[in-house]
């Protein structure tokens, strides 16, 4: 068993670095191409006051006069150490910038995780015990059309309501403004992170509910369901005695392989709320070119990505009884 | 008096036609039989002829896309939806075709014994497990660990666990080696020298014979004939419907004649006798009437020419 | 549980049913027709109601500005169809690019083993990184624009289909009816074009149709960001973004109807998809 969890996270782990090394190649060689001129993004609104001479040893102090290839070698091997460089418009090391903003979004991403997960399944579950009744169809179709719809337009819509007509949450940004640092309650940060944490996880729903409504409904009509009905077992035992144990399993693991979209979602909540979120830092380095940084999310979000679909890979192969007896017959 | 009788069962599926028309297919109609308490009935057909709807109808676990009629009686009592729910698991027990009707995920002793079990019932399930040759280490098991003979004997102790007076087998012999499948076959003799009634659906004609007290065969969704185990014999010279004859001669220590053509399909019935396409016997009446079942020589038959 | 269940069923006659494919085919039509002339709209609208028109600012929805008009006078109505065509002009643009480049690589994965790692390894790196945020990445690098987009969502969006095809090409590699062409001596190319093509095509053009609502939303949600399409083309991301500056005054119609009809218009291709989906692949269609 342990030699088996170790044998797989050794594979796994020569699939992250080779991952990483494909990831970090090309966005690289695609950063390399890009027109915004790196020396002219790290100066930003001061570009006319600098001198040729200025220019020459900025960029002398990014490397940027070196050959890409070289420039390649140099950044990963920097990064293989830890070292990501330096942000061009927060001026602090791109790993420090990341912990700070990713300790935030994972407030924000943890929160609607869970709650877009429960909800989610409940709303599956309900919708495939009351298979093709009205309950059934309204979940459906409150599922299906949140998938269609835009997730800033939404926290548009709640911003509106909850912040501006009724006032009861503040418009934005991940504590209030104008006060110290260290007068920040929690509970100040609490309340700046419900709308966002709403937004995010009223869009990741759909995906959870309509995924175990399929699957409870395949459940429910196969032969081992049938077999329990001619045994006499009927509605919430049924249900508990051999639906849960069969739809628990997958919905955990589509939670942890929806990792992409949670981030992806992040991203876009951020910036309807202005909250200071690792999503928030991605746009910024987009928008104003700070390549190191912008570099640092990719791969960093990548990371985060494949440890989601760890977890649902080993929950799977060290939970379920199928393919953790396989073969002891 | 008949433990269960079952009168003119007809089931019927909707399904689509060609391009947008939807209509209704007869998969079992006019079908009859009855048993009587410690009474083994065999309903013998082909495979792929609908039997095994006949036990799902007879427990109301159809699917919700089928419409059913007809009379169903269990000791004396005429059934509907609410009585079959609460007979089913109780008073009626199904033994299923294989494996995949266990929950994959739930270990088998803890899946034999019904919901909410005590320790009684704890200590019979062991019980059954030794009548039944299976190992105590057996009720540890997933149903994928299973070995085909194996999961057979649980599926079967779930029915005789539940004390239920009318057991269902649904083709609880095929994929069984000759040894196995005679002795699960043993197994539901003692449970009707017990007294319980067993409706035992199968294609295999030959090892039913060697349990069953009758007969009914099936074909094209009704039932042909109900005769006696006995009437099977010689070369079927005391069967009253020609495919009975014709089924039984087609059997390896028989004659071994296969019977030309092929069953209709449910939906492409001909007008009139189901059999008569393939009938040897078959006259221009056969193709006009459906012939009524009727009785024969202290069986049931469904032939206008039977003497 | 089931329909006879309920009731007493010695008595129950066959209820009748809703004909479903009738209903899927209507459904196809009227949603076809709805995007259509979502589409078409863009290119129809009066260009003079996009002119600024100081008389009529900030004035809320009524009969004459059904959508209501923004701080420089703009009607939204107009606004928003313009923008919706232009979404659907960008979506069209970048999942049929998409398309192309599921299908050649979804065709050089089934050439052989080396490729087909390729391919897969390709799949997995596109796929490990959140979609927006390799959007932002490529918007990036293509300087932001319309290019930017297109480019960016075509390279995001082609793994899942490019999956789809290169499995189903193994599975008609495999089917009996093509080893008899290849033992008859038929081309490769005669396989393909006779036997793969026709099963392809179906898929295909139902794959991107499904890869359309994704597009749209992406290139709305890449627009909002600021790195999209810009500020002069009223794409729905940018009607989106520019109203935030104006929600905290209340002007509530300047976000809510541009959404909800992106919202329709998206609903509509997802419903389309699928629709057809279940007509062309029963048994990996939802309903």
């Amino acid at each position: 068993m342990i030699r088996k969890l170790l044998a797989f996270l050794g594979f796994k782990a020569v699939r992250l670095a080779s991952l990483m090394f494909a990831i970090s190649l090309i966005s690289f060689m695609l950063v390399q191409n890009s027109p915004i001129d790196p020396v002219q993004a790290y100066v930003g609104a001061d570009a006319v006051r600098v001198s040729p001479e200025q220019r020459a040893q900025i960029a002398a102090y990014w490397g940027l006069e070196k050959p890409p290839l070289e420039r390649f070698v140099i950044w990963s091997s920097a990064l293989l150490q830890g070292d990501m460089g330096t942000s061009m418009i927060y001026r602090q090391p791109v790993e420090e910038v990341i912990g700070e903003r990713f300790l935030n979004s994972a407030a924000l991403m943890g929160v609607s995780w869970l709650l877009s997960g429960i909800i989610g399944f409940i709303a599956g579950v309900v919708a495939a015990m009351k298979k093709d009744t009205w309950i059934d169809r309204c979940i459906q179709w409150y599922c299906y059309t949140l998938a269609s719809t835009p997730a800033f337009w939404l926290g548009l819509l709640l911003l509106m309501i909850f912040a501006v007509w009724l006032g009861w949450f503040p418009v934005g940004l991940g504590v209030p403004a104008g006060v110290l640092a260290d007068e920040v309650t929690m509970a100040d940060r609490i309340r700046h992170l419900i709308l966002p944490a709403l937004t995010l996880s009223v869009v990741g729903i759909s995906n959870i509910a309509l995924h175990t409504r399929q699957k409870l409904v395949d459940v429910l009509e196969s032969d081992y369901v049938l077999f329990a009905r001619a045994r006499g077992e009927t509605g919430f035992r049924l249900f508990w005695r051999h639906g849960l144990r069969n739809i628990a399993l997958p919905a955990v693991s589509l939670q942890f392989a929806s990792f992409s979209e949670l981030f992806g979602g992040a991203v876009l909540a951020e910036q309807v709320f202005s909250y200071p979120g690792l999503g928030q830092a991605a746009v910024d380095a987009g928008l104003r070119g700070d390549v190191p940084l912008l570099l640092g999310i990719v791969l960093f979000s990548a990371l985060f990505v494949f440890t989601g679909n760890l977890i649902a890979d080993l929950l799977y192969r060290f939970i379920d009884p199928r393919i953790r007896k396989a073969g002891v017959r | 008096m008949c433990k269960l009788e079952v009168e003119n069962l007809s089931v019927s599926f909707s399904h689509y036609d060609r391009g947008l028309r939807q209509q209704m297919v007869e998969v079992i109609h006019g079908l009859s039989l009855s048993i009587k308490a410690g009474q083994i009935v065999a309903v013998v057909g082909s495979s792929g002829s609908g039997k095994s709807l006949l036990a799902h109808a007879i427990m109301g676990i159809l699917p919700g896309n089928a419409v059913m009629a007809g009379r169903i009686c269990y000791g004396g009592e005429t059934l509907n939806a609410q009585r079959q729910a609460t007979l089913r698991g109780k008073e009626m027990a199904l033994v299923p075709q294989s494996v995949n009707y266990l929950d994959p995920l739930m270990r088998v002793g803890q899946q034999v014994r019904i919901p909410g079990a005590d320790q009684v019932q704890a200590a019979q399930q062991r019980n059954l497990f030794e009548r039944y040759g299976l190992e105590p280490g057996v009720e540890q098991l997933y149903p994928f660990q299973l070995s085909g003979g194996m999961a057979r004997r649980v599926l079967l102790s779930t029915a005789t666990l539940s004390g239920a007076s009318l057991i269902i087998a649904d083709e609880p012999t095929p994929g069984l080696h000759h040894e196995a499948a005679r002795e699960t076959l043993l197994h539901f003799r003692e449970l009707a020298d017990e007294g319980r009634s067993i409706l035992l659906i199968t294609h295999d004609i030959e090892s039913a014979l060697t349990v069953a007290d009758k007969v009914a065969v099936f074909y094209a969704g009704t039932t042909v004939e109900i005769a006696a185990a006995e009437d099977f014999a010689g070369h079927g010279e005391r069967l009253r419907h020609p495919y009975s004859r014709a089924l039984w001669n087609a059997l390896p220590q028989n004659q071994f004649q296969p019977i030309p053509g092929a069953q209709p399909l449910p939906g492409q019935l001909p007008d009139g006798c189901v059999f008569a396409p393939r009938c040897p016997a078959a006259s221009a009446e056969c193709s006009e009437i459906k012939p009524d079942m009727r009785k024969l020589r202290g069986g049931m038959v469904r032939c206008i020419h039977a003497s | 549980m089931s329909a006879h269940q309920a009731g007493q069923w010695p008595s129950a006659a066959p209820r009748p049913q809703i004909n479903r494919r009738r209903r899927t085919l209507t459904v196809i039509v009227c949603t076809a027709a709805f995007i259509i002339a979502a589409w078409l709209g863009g290119y129809l609208v009066n260009l003079e109601k996009l002119a600024t028109n100081l008389q009529s600012r900030n004035h809320a929805p009524s009969l004459q500005y059904l959508f209501g008009t923004d701080w420089l006078g703009r009607d939204m109505f107009t606004r928003t169809v313009k923008g919706l065509g232009l979404s659907i002009q960008v979506g069209l643009l970048a999942s049929v690019s998409s398309g192309v480049i599921a299908v050649m690589l979804g065709l050089l994965a089934s050439m052989g083993k080396i490729a087909d790692r390729i391919v897969s390894w390709l799949i997995d790196a596109f796929l490990s990184v959140p979609h927006l945020v390799s959007l932002i990445l490529l918007a990036f690098v293509m300087g932001g624009g319309m290019k930017g987009v297109v480019i960016g969502i075509a390279l995001t969006h082609w793994p899942s289909l490019a999956r789809i095809i290169r499995a189903e090409v193994m599975q008609l590699k495999s089917a009996k009816y093509v080893q008899i062409s290849r033992r008859m001596g038929r081309s490769s190319w005669w396989i393909a074009t006779r036997h793969m093509v026709p099963h392809l095509l179906p898929q295909l053009f139902v794959g991107v149709l499904l890869m359309f609502p994704h597009a749209i939303l992406h290139e709305a949600a890449i627009s909002f960001i600021g790195l999209g399409l810009s500020p002069h083309q009223p794409a729905i991301g940018i009607i989106l973004s520019e109203s935030m500056r104006y929600l905290s005054m209340g002007m509530w119609w300047l976000a809510f109807f541009p959404g909800l009809c992106l919202l329709l218009v998206v609903r509509s291709f997802d419903v389309l998809g699928e629709r057809l989906r279940g007509l062309v692949d029963p048994r990996r269609s939802r309903e």
